[in-house]
């Protein structure tokens, strides 16, 4: 995987993840881009997309656009499960995880995205490790992550 | 300093959490960017402070304002500074604001090395395991080279949660530091069968992204994952496993074979759509290297396509999409199998989803052929009409010509119905692909000869109903084929049925509003059409026509001859010149006809588009030598060069040049002539090659009812229908008569055979309308062979192509590997004991590069006193080891021996043997293969992390004795010598200043080994072991002395 991007149905990037070295200037080019490309796209069609010489695979959950950009051999599919299990893992840590979860304890979510891929590749299948270790990690910090906010948003997420 | 504290606590409290700041920037909606500019002023504060808790927070906040697109990379050092906090807290923080901020050009990482170096080896995990993440979204060359050795030991790490983070990043290491490949493989290759599944998924995952790119080197490692793959259950590791196995089967077409029984098993079981579609592909992947016409495999071939057919009848979009997709690969080689589906790929052009749209019309580029190209075109120039957005439309014109240009025309069996489908293309509005159809009604018109009088009349028509096309829009696309219907219709005028209608059609005002390189194809062939009528009236005496056709061009060309573009008006004023000169000669009645066609004589034939590269340079042209004498004012400024260059010689070509004699030029003009006899660009003067204005093959074209004059826009049916239909008839009737040929040849058999003549109609029965000779494009003789695409020279992943089976020494049968590996572990041994008895821990790869099956391996070592090979208890000191497996040919296998070591200040060097059975087929012998372990000083050291103040300390406190080396012959950039000596020797750099660098390593031991290196080339080193630095430094300088 090259990258994985969060956006809102309004364009606002929640979450993005560079797998690929790039300069900041190519990543906003690029993030623009397929924003604009996957809002474009109607909700009836297929998730997946060939944009310059990537394959771009998204998943709409409530509000949120899940995106990844994945090489000509990787499969779609695969990925589409990535990204399901990463919903899932944030669903599991913040207790049906909406939105603003995300948006307000983005390192959060940066840390338990950095625990399930590494360098692109899914480095624990099994969801159970992936909150282990963040669960452990969280009890190293000093300060817990204050309680979740009242939760006015929809749940991205409902049956697990 | 209590105070200080209570103070940094107390403005935390007022400082604004990354909270506070999401909040904000909600609250403010209206003037966000004046709102973040004063968070970003207070942040520029906040980092300021000595608290760390503070920046931590100021950094946090950053990396959100990074995310919505604001420039942080001012802070790079403060984020090093919460990296580098030793509070798990901060230090996530840090991290995760690096790999988010940082990138190549981040100058501050190089600060970074000896910090995360330090995490890595720290006693938490969570430290470690931060690093590692951290480290995998911003590691550079340098880093990677500099931490390889520390990741590379993580790899062996007794927690399995590090071992699977160091063994992933590994993969970015290899990227960014290639030479890193070959020492970390066996160890690597060792996690494939590590305990922990993630360790292994994660060691698959590596190597399969390895051997994706190059896939020859990792031929040897088919086995174990074979092995891997019937045992295995995760279908993430499946998936790469499988995903490996299709980039491996087309160097070993045997590996193929053996995979298609175990694929197609998991196809039937595995209710994992993500797995059956990776399986699908690779058995596609599999019968497309394996050679075709092997019966079993049909079936395997059908399966897929019956999978497939089930996921694009589903109704998730998705798997449709994927389907149509691995169809298509399908189609390449076993064409027949999908074009049975044809129904439900042309179903799927109504799907509602574009991108199922696009991916069937791929499809069917696939599946034409003779017989149902015009059917598909014709349901596709329906879709052309329905087709809302433009770029599908486009999409599907840019498809409806690729499947008709395909390989030559191919399946196109009448022209002229194909030129009336770009007829009709030419009526879309706003099309971007004007050019397209334009290249192809020139590629058509030149390159089918029978056709050009049909096409002639075509273009003619276009250019009358130009202002249809042209429309209100200066931009628009379409108009490009008006280029080529200028073109075509003067390069081939003597077709035109009235040039004096086309050439006033050419010549209207409203032309000038065209494009300028359209405006100067009209101007041009303006002229030819000019040259034509003049043709037509030659030798009638005071032509009124002719004058005319005179008086038009002079009334019309001045309109060009202002033109804004530079070609358009050279031209025109050229041509307006001319005729106004032939006007002249026309009044004074004389004979102008043959002297203006003469100009546009000659016939243009298809080049094939690589020919000017392939004309042979002729023997005896020197393209580099001088034509004429080289100026002589130059002659005193060559005398510099000279002087710099003194090799070389100036003078060579004018001496040369002075030789010529009489002889010499006559034998040059022989070969120029040759040369322009075989240069299709150059323009024939002798009188045979003059135009032939009797084109064969007009009067054969069979003439079918086409008003000619009908408008663009014809009502009713289109006019390709027409051809349709008329073909159909065409066929009908050519089947009728073949019967009836048949019917006669039975007759007059008197019905012996019965043969049954209703079956379908097989493509070779139908035959052309009109037999179209098709010219093949001009190659120059002796064209030298098509050249090969080359890899891409920029291809990251070509610097992997490393060879990991290679290495000495070897012989016939085994060839051996070995790696040293001190697998001691600093804590568990040193720290214990302070008796002087290490533990060394060899791996040993065995290559079987024979044909035949090797086994009985015993592996002995000849121990010295300082070293020893530790044997089972109870064996004998001179006892040989069992090797614990067996190599069938092709396979290679590792294996660790153990060796008790003294004295790590020599290098030693162990003579062993190996003995083994070559088991063939009729007989088994006994081999020996002798060979040296060398445990060099440099393997007793480990890269460990040093800070400048202690380094300075060290280097004071005397009890170092130096010594020193000079490298002599080495032209290599420092970084690079720097690097080498970090990689090769497990140096670490303490500080570079400018022109010399500091480096630290420790032994085993406990020795310290610090260099001095200046970029002079010298080293300066010391340690407290003297016999160890020497043998050291004799080490770091065979490294250099072999480079």
């Amino acid at each position: 995987m090259q990258f994985m991007l969060l956006f809102s149905r309004q364009g606002k990037l929640r979450l993005q993840k560079w797998y690929v070295p790039l300069s900041d200037k190519e990543k906003k080019k690029i993030t623009r881009e397929l924003v604009q490309t996957v809002l474009a796209r109607k909700p009836k069609m297929c998730s997946f997309l060939e944009w310059r010489d990537l394959k771009i695979v998204y998943k709409r959950y409530a509000s949120l656009y899940f995106c990844c950009a994945i090489e000509d051999q990787d499969n779609e599919l695969i990925t589409l499960e990535i990204i399901h299990r990463y919903v899932e893992l944030l669903d599991k840590y913040f207790g049906s995880v909406c939105e603003l979860d995300i948006i307000f304890n983005f390192e959060k979510a940066y840390f338990i995205l950095d625990e399930f891929l590494l360098g692109g590749e899914a480095q624990e299948t099994s969801k159970k490790n992936v909150l282990k270790a963040i669960e452990q990690a969280d009890l190293l910090q000093e300060v817990r992550p204050g309680p979740a906010l009242a939760k006015q948003n929809v749940p991205l997420f409902v049956t697990v | 300093m209590a105070l200080k504290i209570v103070k940094g606590s107390i403005d935390r409290m007022f400082d604004k959490n990354l909270q506070d700041l999401v909040r904000g920037i909600r609250n403010h909606k209206e003037d966000e960017a004046k709102y973040i500019s004063t968070c970003i002023d207070e942040i520029k504060q906040e980092l300021k402070q000595d608290n760390i808790a503070v920046k931590a927070n100021a950094v946090c906040k950053l990396t959100y304002l990074q995310m919505l697109g604001y420039d942080v990379s001012w802070a790079a050092f403060n984020i090093v500074e919460v990296m580098s906090s030793s509070k798990f807290t901060y230090k996530r923080i840090g991290y995760l604001a690096a790999s988010q901020c940082f990138h190549e050009g981040t100058d501050v990482i190089m600060l970074t090395t000896n910090q995360i170096r330090k995490d890595l080896s720290s006693p938490n995990q969570y430290d470690t395991g931060v690093a590692l993440t951290g480290l995998s979204c911003f590691v550079t060359p340098d880093l990677a080279r500099d931490l390889a050795n520390d990741i590379m030991t993580l790899m062996s790490h007794t927690k399995p949660y590090i071992r699977k983070k160091a063994v992933l990043i590994m993969y970015k290491v290899f990227l960014k530091y290639p030479e890193s490949l070959r020492p970390a493989f066996p160890r690597l290759k060792e996690k494939l069968e590590d305990p922990d599944p993630g360790v292994q998924s994660a060691a698959v995952n590596v190597i399969c992204e390895l051997a994706r790119r190059n896939p020859k080197n990792y031929l040897s490692l088919a086995p174990l994952f074979f092995k891997l793959m019937t045992s295995s259950t995760n279908n993430w590791v499946l998936i790469k496993i499988i995903k490996l196995f299709g980039a491996l089967t087309p160097l070993e077409p045997r590996l193929g074979k053996k995979l298609i029984e175990p694929l197609t098993n998991l196809i039937h079981s595995t209710s994992a759509m993500s797995l059956l579609y990776e399986c699908v592909n690779t058995v596609i992947a599999v019968l497309i290297s394996l050679s075709s016409g092997m019966p079993n495999h049909s079936a395997s071939i059908q399966l897929c396509v019956q999978k497939l057919r089930i996921l694009i009848e589903d109704s998730d979009q998705n798997l449709k999409y994927l389907g149509l997709l691995a169809m298509s690969k399908i189609l390449k080689t076993h064409p027949k199998s999908v074009q049975s589906h044809k129904d439900l790929i042309l179903q799927c052009l109504d799907d509602k989803d574009e991108s199922i749209r696009l991916r069937a019309l791929d499809l069917l580029y696939g599946m034409v052929s003779k017989k149902n190209l015009m059917e598909i075109v014709k349901k596709l120039m329906l879709h052309v009409d329905k087709a809302e957005g433009t770029t599908y439309r486009d999409e599907l014109l840019t498809k409806i010509i690729d499947i008709c240009s395909q390989s030559n025309f191919q399946y196109i069996t009448n022209f002229e119905w194909y030129i009336s489908i770009l007829v009709e293309l030419t009526r879309l509005e706003g099309t971007r692909h004007g050019h397209l159809i334009a290249s192809q009604m020139l590629d058509v018109a030149i390159r089918v000869k029978a056709i050009r009088g049909f096409a002639v009349a075509q273009m003619a028509t276009l250019l009358d109903n130009a202002h249809l096309l042209t429309g209100n829009t200066q931009r628009n696309g379409i108009c490009e084929v008006l280029y080529a219907a200028a073109w075509i219709c003067g390069e081939f005028s003597e077709h035109l049925e009235d040039p004096m209608q086309t050439l006033e059609a050419m010549l209207r005002p409203k032309v000038a509003t065209l494009p300028g390189h359209i405006q100067a194809v009209y101007v041009q062939n303006a002229a030819k059409l000019f040259a034509t009528v003049l043709r037509k009236h030659d030798g009638e005496t005071e032509s009124q026509a002719a004058q005319e056709t005179s008086q038009l061009l002079i009334d019309r060309l001045p309109l060009f001859v202002q033109s804004a573009n530079l070609e358009v008006q050279e031209r025109a004023s050229c041509i307006l010149q001319l005729v106004k000169y032939i006007q002249k000669l026309q009044q004074k009645n004389v004979e102008v006809a043959e002297e203006v066609t003469a100009l546009f004589a000659g016939e243009l034939n298809p080049v094939a588009p690589k020919a000017q590269k392939k004309v042979p340079i002729p023997e005896g042209l020197d393209l580099d030598a001088w034509i004429n004498e080289p100026p002589s004012g130059s002659e005193s400024e060559d005398e510099k060069p000279k002087a710099v260059f003194a090799k070389e010689e100036p003078k060579h070509s004018r001496s040369r040049h002075t030789e010529v004699d009489e002889k010499e030029l006559a034998r040059r003009r022989e070969v120029r002539k040759q040369e322009q006899a075989s240069n299709p660009f150059y323009i024939k003067a002798s009188p045979s090659s003059q135009k032939v204005y009797d084109a064969p093959g007009v009067e054969h074209i069979p003439v079918v009812q086409i008003d000619l004059s009908v408008p663009l826009k014809v009502p009713g049916m289109p006019m390709s229908d027409q051809y349709l239909k008329l073909e159909e008839e065409r066929r009908q009737k050519e089947k009728a008569e073949r019967k009836k040929k048949e019917k006669k040849k039975k007759r007059e058999k008197r019905g012996k055979e019965r043969k049954a003549d209703s079956g379908p109609e097989s493509e070779e029965d139908i035959t052309p309308a009109h037999q179209v000779d098709i010219v093949t494009e001009e190659m120059p003789e002796n064209a030298l062979p098509s050249d090969d695409d080359d890899k891409d020279p920029n291809d990251p992943h070509k610097a992997l192509d490393i060879d990991l089976d290679k290495y000495v020494p070897h012989c016939r049968h085994l060839q051996f590997i070995h790696v040293l590996h001190i697998v001691m572990c600093r804590n568990e041994f040193f720290s214990k004991t302070e008796i002087y008895d290490f533990k060394v821990v060899v791996s040993v790869i065995f290559e079987n590069k024979s044909d035949s099956f090797l086994k009985a391996m015993e592996f002995n070592v000849l121990d010295s006193l300082n070293s020893k090979l530790q044997r089972p208890e109870g064996a004998g000191a001179h006892d040989s080891l069992t090797v614990p497996f067996q190599l069938p040919p092709g396979v290679s296998n590792e294996a660790r021996f153990v060796f008790s070591v003294q004295s790590i200040v020599m290098p030693q060097k162990l003579k062993g043997t190996l003995t083994f059975i070559v088991k063939s087929d009729e007989s088994s012998t006994h081999e020996k293969l002798d060979f040296k372990l060398h445990f060099t000083c440099t393997s007793y050291l480990i890269t460990t992390p040093c800070y400048s103040d202690a380094y300075a300390k060290l280097l004071e406190s005397g009890d170092l004795k130096g010594s020193s080396l000079r490298l002599e012959g080495i032209n290599m950039p420092f970084h690079h010598l720097l690097a080498r000596i970090c990689f090769h020797h497990h140096f670490s750099v303490v500080e570079r200043i400018d022109s010399c660098a500091s480096m630290y390593s420790r032994s085993i031991q406990g020795h310290h080994v610090c260099l001095l290196v200046k970029t002079t080339v010298s080293i300066d080193a010391k340690c407290d072991e003297p016999s160890l630095l020497g043998n050291v430094l004799d080490e770091i300088k065979q490294t250099f002395s072999k480079c």
